[in-house]
């Protein structure tokens, strides 16, 4: 049985924001099953009980002082913009 | 002879003693790139010019008895996912074809103070996902030792470029193995710090929770020396740590009686090549003759750290490169319809193949319905894996095995099955999963490719990683062989 489908693979593509071809829709569905089926030897496992880790440090919540400080000049800022008008960044249209 | 065949502390013993010049240094690095970077191809962008000038302003302040730290002078290279202010830094991406960035990561501020030479940046894989540097948008970085070899990777640029003598040492970065993982193919000493011993701030994020940047170098002592000058916690990254860093180098000490040793039947197991595990059993000989003992142990969940890695990095990638949009920096897709278009048209274009799949796959294991059976499955895991540490450093100073299953493979023998390049990895992932610190050092060679010894050690340990990598260097040659160019 396969773990992932086209229509999935597309769909996760969309989330990801990555433009795919039916081509590469192939390629990656067979891949990515192959894959997940891999990762699937995990549930070998009993984690009934088992906290999940995020981070290997005993550490959380690290705080600062709340100060304000200079920020970076614009033009630096948008130095490597690839589209800007007036200290701001142009993107295309958002609403048709 | 190179200069690059002594230590730093021996070059720095030169300077001071007016032997020798920064800009002796600096020229010895680019007369060797201009030798051999046809065939290495270490590099993705040089930083000539301003080295140059840096090497005359710093020769002035040895004239004037100003050099001051051990690393005065020293030409390092830098792995092009470190940013680096007004010096071109890519990731090995098209994406950051002409990223010019506006501040230098907390490391590389770190080494203007310890008044190092940035030479260049060196290739890596795309976002460094990958193990041979065939993942680079740019170029395939090739062996020093067979040049129809890969370097591994990620980080192959930088150890290509110490094993061809192109700088005296490099940066890294290491995420699941990206370190420790090419200084064994290349022959040279790598060191994955513990988690949080060095600031990510500046490192371009892969796995948030798994990234970290460390030394190669031909020596250990070279490495402890650079290690020190990068370590510390730093109120940019609230993932640093604030634990106290020793001098790593005064661990040197050449005695390793009564070491403790551990070595998983896992490391020497199934996946395991007979050349490896050979090499390892004959390290394990010399480090007994120095006093050291040794006991088989077990990692009992070290067959699922490689599924755990690939969600668990994928998911934490999925996130971080989901700034890549064309937005503010990078490239962007011309003539989109709209702004959905746009990132989509931008991310398709820029991102190379392994790029987008490990994003799908982290997507895929983040999105609703999946996320507990994969995503929280994997955190779940990793607790295991890390425990499995925990319990062997109860009754061991530190754990020893290859650090990859193999010496070097072609250039292309592996490109067509993503799996079986993740399987490189198996013997460097639970390190980073467990976040204790792993060096390589040379232990040995097969058909002419270095092989290398992997030395695991507790979280801020890497003292006596250091002390037992030192005392097996000084006790063997391998170091001592450069390759042929």
């Amino acid at each position: 049985m396969s773990r992932i489908s086209m229509d999935q693979v597309k769909h996760v593509a969309h989330l990801a924001r990555l433009g795919i071809t039916e081509e590469e829709t192939e390629m990656f569905t067979r891949q990515l099953d192959q894959i997940i089926s891999f990762a699937e030897q995990l549930n070998e496992l009993n984690t009934d009980n088992v906290e999940p880790t995020s981070h290997v440090l005993d550490m959380k919540n690290v705080m600062r002082e709340d100060i304000s400080k200079q920020g970076l000049p614009i033009e630096e800022v948008l130095k490597n913009a690839p589209d800007s008008k007036d200290g701001q960044i142009r993107v295309p249209s958002i609403l048709d | 002879m190179s200069l690059f065949e002594h230590k730093v502390s021996e070059l720095h013993e030169l300077l001071h003693k007016k032997e020798l010049s920064v800009t002796d240094l600096v020229n010895e690095s680019y007369e060797r790139i201009g030798q051999v970077e046809d065939k290495v191809k270490s590099f993705l962008t040089l930083n000539e010019e301003k080295a140059r000038i840096q090497a005359k302003e710093l020769d002035d302040k040895l004239a004037k008895g100003e050099d001051n730290g051990i690393l005065f002078g020293a030409p390092i290279g830098v792995k092009d996912n470190i940013v680096t202010k007004n010096l071109r830094t890519t990731a090995g991406s098209k994406i950051l074809e002409n990223f010019d960035p506006i501040y230098d990561a907390t490391v590389v501020q770190k080494l203007q103070q310890a008044k190092t030479v940035t030479i260049g940046k060196l290739n890596m894989d795309e976002f460094a996902m990958g193990s041979s540097n065939e993942n680079s948008a740019y170029q395939n970085t090739r062996n020093p030792w067979n040049l129809e070899y890969v370097p591994g990777g990620s980080s192959g640029g930088s150890a290509a470029s110490v094993a061809a003598g192109e700088v005296l040492f490099s940066l890294g970065s290491d995420t699941g193995g990206s370190i420790r993982q090419p200084a064994a193919y290349c022959g040279v000493v790598g060191l994955k710090p513990t988690y949080g011993r060095v600031s990510r701030f500046g490192l371009i994020a892969f796995a948030s929770s798994l990234d970290q940047i460390g030394p190669i170098t031909r020596t250990v002592e070279d490495n402890a020396y650079l290690l020190e000058a990068i370590s510390g916690i730093d109120p940019m990254d609230s993932t640093s740590a604030n634990v106290n860093v020793p001098s790593f180098v005064n661990s040197l000490t050449g005695d390793i009686k009564g070491l403790k040793i551990a070595v998983p039947k896992e490391y020497l197991g199934e996946g395991v090549g007979e050349e490896a595990k050979k090499s390892v059993l004959e390290a394990l000989k010399v480090l007994e003759k120095l006093g050291a003992t040794w006991e088989e142990v077990s990692l009992p969940h070290s067959k699922y750290a490689l599924a755990t890695y690939y969600l668990l990095s994928s998911s934490e990638a999925s996130a971080n490169l989901s700034r890549f949009d064309g937005v503010r920096y990078g490239y962007r897709a011309d003539n989109a319809a709209n702004l959905i278009d746009m990132y989509k048209q931008t991310r398709s274009e820029g991102f190379g193949d392994e790029v987008k799949r490990r994003i799908m796959l982290g997507t895929f294991s983040l999105s609703s319905g999946y996320y507990d059976a994969y995503y929280k499955k994997a955190q779940k895991v990793r607790t295991l894996i890390k425990k499995d540490f925990e319990d062997v450093f109860h009754k061991y100073d530190v754990i020893v095995g290859p650090t990859s299953p193999t010496p070097a493979f072609k250039i292309g023998e592996k490109t067509s099955d993503p799996l079986t390049m993740y399987a490189n990895d198996i013997l460097t992932i639970p390190v980073n999963l467990a976040g204790v610190p792993g060096i390589s050092v040379p232990c040995g060679f097969a058909n002419g490719l270095p092989l290398g010894l992997q030395i695991i050690g507790k979280h801020f340990d890497e003292s006596t990683i250091y002390r037992t990598a030192h005392a097996f260097e000084q006790a063997t040659d391998f170091h001592k062989l450069k390759p042929q160019l």
